[in-house]
């Protein structure tokens, strides 16, 4: 490594290269990344509806957008729902996680090899197909969860149009989630797992401890870190999660399961008001960012103790 | 549902689920590999996986090195922009990528979704190719490096062939995320339908098919098929790198 001899000037061809070498991930992120961020600001600030999306030359409106958006009850009831959908998410996977990656771990080889591959293959299902899927097992007339409930006698669920229900159809999306998450998260937590050494288990034994409080004294404090990685990812991707509500429910019904990102992209594409959708998408960004400043602090205190 | 997309419809139907097919056919699948521009799209769908996957790998190898093996200054404001970047709100992104595209004569081609995916996935690779990397011993890079090895040459004889599992867990993260990807498919694409991916055409599928879920079923099962595939083949590489990668990133 170059900082093994601080002695002599370093030839000029390595105090470029490590900027040569990140040029093109900089140079992407600048086009595809910031300038979109940058022009999705300024367009949250024009008056920028169809007709600027044809002719160009939208007109500067300042704060309008956002007090628009900011006035419409709509807006804060979207609001209050999507940090529902993330902290019931979020909080159902890393516990199922959790509980998966426990049981992984105290599983025989060969049963582990096959629960595992069935989470991997779960984590492998491409979003659209299990959408398709869910949409299928939930459908009211020929459904197979109708069929099971009504065969466990609950028979109110024949013929039961899970997607008309607004309360339904948020339980079936946070099921469809929950099933396509808590492969990472058990996969990730069982490598941790499998890196504490058996030894802190033991003396956690001879002291009496239950299972609860070995997990709570010895488990959970050696995995925090992993523990805020994956719940502030879980964070992120159900907050931003789109593809599955639109698929699925467009946002309904009665707006039912409309978050944020579906918010924006009704009021943008449908309505067709791109100036308030980059308003909102714009005060998502600065929520989700709100929420997760203590990660990103977090993140930079290891990186400079990492690498002093 | 592989197996209900081998029923006949009758079955599907029925009032009591069977578990197997009584009568097994294939005429879903004949379904929807005839349906119009199934061809077309599973070849859109490869082309921009492939090349963005590539592009990601390619563009995040560099960086990986840089971040895990150099020290320079401005490397741990990469390091967390790139950390950030992860959280990027894509789906807010529409919009001005939707401008973007159309400026820059972008709009319903492939070469702006390529773009777009490869952006997307690019943070999460330099990420876990860095864990990767982190994981080769420099030692042994030294030792190449003595035996008269150049670095560049030192890097492409000793570490990559070590790096071999960690790339192919990671781009197969990255092909996952792009063979999935529906939104900015169904936004950047809207006059030229022969530039479709395969996920708005399988969301698409339904209406066109009215309730045909067998029909639906087979053609998610096709859409499934590469991944599944590539996942079975690699399975153990792939679960330790992700071990490794996550427990590192």
């Amino acid at each position: 490594m170059p900082t093994a001899a601080p002695t002599a000037r370093p030839p000029i061809r390595s105090r470029v290269g490590p900027y040569l070498l990140v040029a093109p991930t900089v140079v992407g992120a600048a086009f595809l990344l910031l300038y979109p961020l940058a022009r999705n600001l300024l367009i949250s600030f024009q008056h920028f509806r169809m007709a600027e999306l044809i002719r160009g030359g939208a007109p500067w409106v300042g704060i309008a957008n956002y007090t628009e958006v900011l006035d419409d009850p709509e807006f804060w009831r979207v609001v209050r729902r999507t940090l529902a959908w993330t902290a019931l998410n979020t909080v159902l996977i890393t516990v199922l996680g959790t509980l998966t990656a426990l049981l992984l771990i105290r599983l025989g080889r060969r049963m582990r090899l096959a629960v595992m591959s069935a989470l991997v293959l779960t984590w492998a299902t491409p979003v659209i197909a299990a959408t398709t899927v869910f949409q299928w097992l939930f459908q009211s007339r020929f459904g197979v969860v109708n069929w099971v409930l009504d065969q466990l006698g609950l028979h109110g669920f024949r013929d039961y149009a899970w997607f008309a229900h607004e309360d339904a159809t948020f339980a079936v999306l946070v099921a469809l989630i929950v099933w396509q998450s808590v492969p990472f998260a058990a996969l990730t937590l069982y490598g941790g797992l499998t890196t504490i050494p058996n030894e802190l288990y033991e003396s956690a034994r001879l002291d009496g401890a239950g299972p609860w409080q070995t997990f709570r004294l010895v488990t959970f404090p050696v995995l925090r870190p992993l523990f805020a990685l994956v719940t502030s990812l879980e964070v992120i991707w159900t907050f931003k999660c789109f593809a599955q509500i639109w698929v699925v429910s467009q946002g309904g019904p009665n707006s039912a399961t409309t978050t944020l990102p579906v918010y924006a992209f009704q009021i943008a594409q449908s309505l067709h008001k791109y100036d308030l959708g980059s308003a909102v998408s714009t005060l998502t960004v600065l929520i989700l960012l709100t929420a997760l400043v203590a990660t990103l602090r977090r993140m930079h205190r290891q990186e400079a103790e990492e690498n002093p | 549902m592989a197996i209900t997309a081998l029923k006949p419809t009758a079955e599907i139907q029925a009032d009591t689920p069977t578990f197997l097919p009584l009568h097994p056919t294939l005429e879903h699948y004949r379904t929807a590999v005839s349906a119009p521009g199934f061809g077309t799209f599973w070849r859109n769908s490869l082309l921009v996986t492939g090349a963005s996957v590539l592009l990601a790998l390619l563009v995040a190898l560099l960086a990986a090195f840089a971040v895990a093996r150099l020290r320079w200054h401005g490397r741990r404001a990469f390091l967390l922009l790139v950390f950030t970047a992860q959280m990027a709100p894509w789906e807010a992104l529409l919009i001005p990528m939707y401008v973007i595209a159309r400026d820059t004569d972008l709009l319903d081609s492939l070469t702006m979704l390529t773009l777009v995916y490869f952006m997307t996935t690019l943070p999460f690779t330099i990420v876990t190719l860095r864990g990767f990397l982190a994981a080769v011993p420099v030692e042994l890079e030294e030792a190449a490096r003595v035996d008269g090895c150049t670095r560049p040459e030192a890097f492409r004889r000793i570490t990559l062939p070590l790096l071999a599992p960690g790339l192919l867990a990671t781009s197969l993260f990255g092909f996952i995320t792009a063979w999935n990807e529906f939104a900015f498919a169904n936004t950047l694409i809207i006059k030229n339908q022969d530039a479709r991916t395969l996920p708005v055409w399988l969301s698409s599928f339904a209406n066109v098919f009215g309730t045909d879920w067998g029909a639906t079923m087979a053609a998610a099962g096709l859409f499934m098929l590469p991944v599944l595939l590539i996942f079975l083949v690699l399975q153990n590489k792939v679960t330790a790198g992700l071990t490794a990668g996550a427990v590192k990133g």
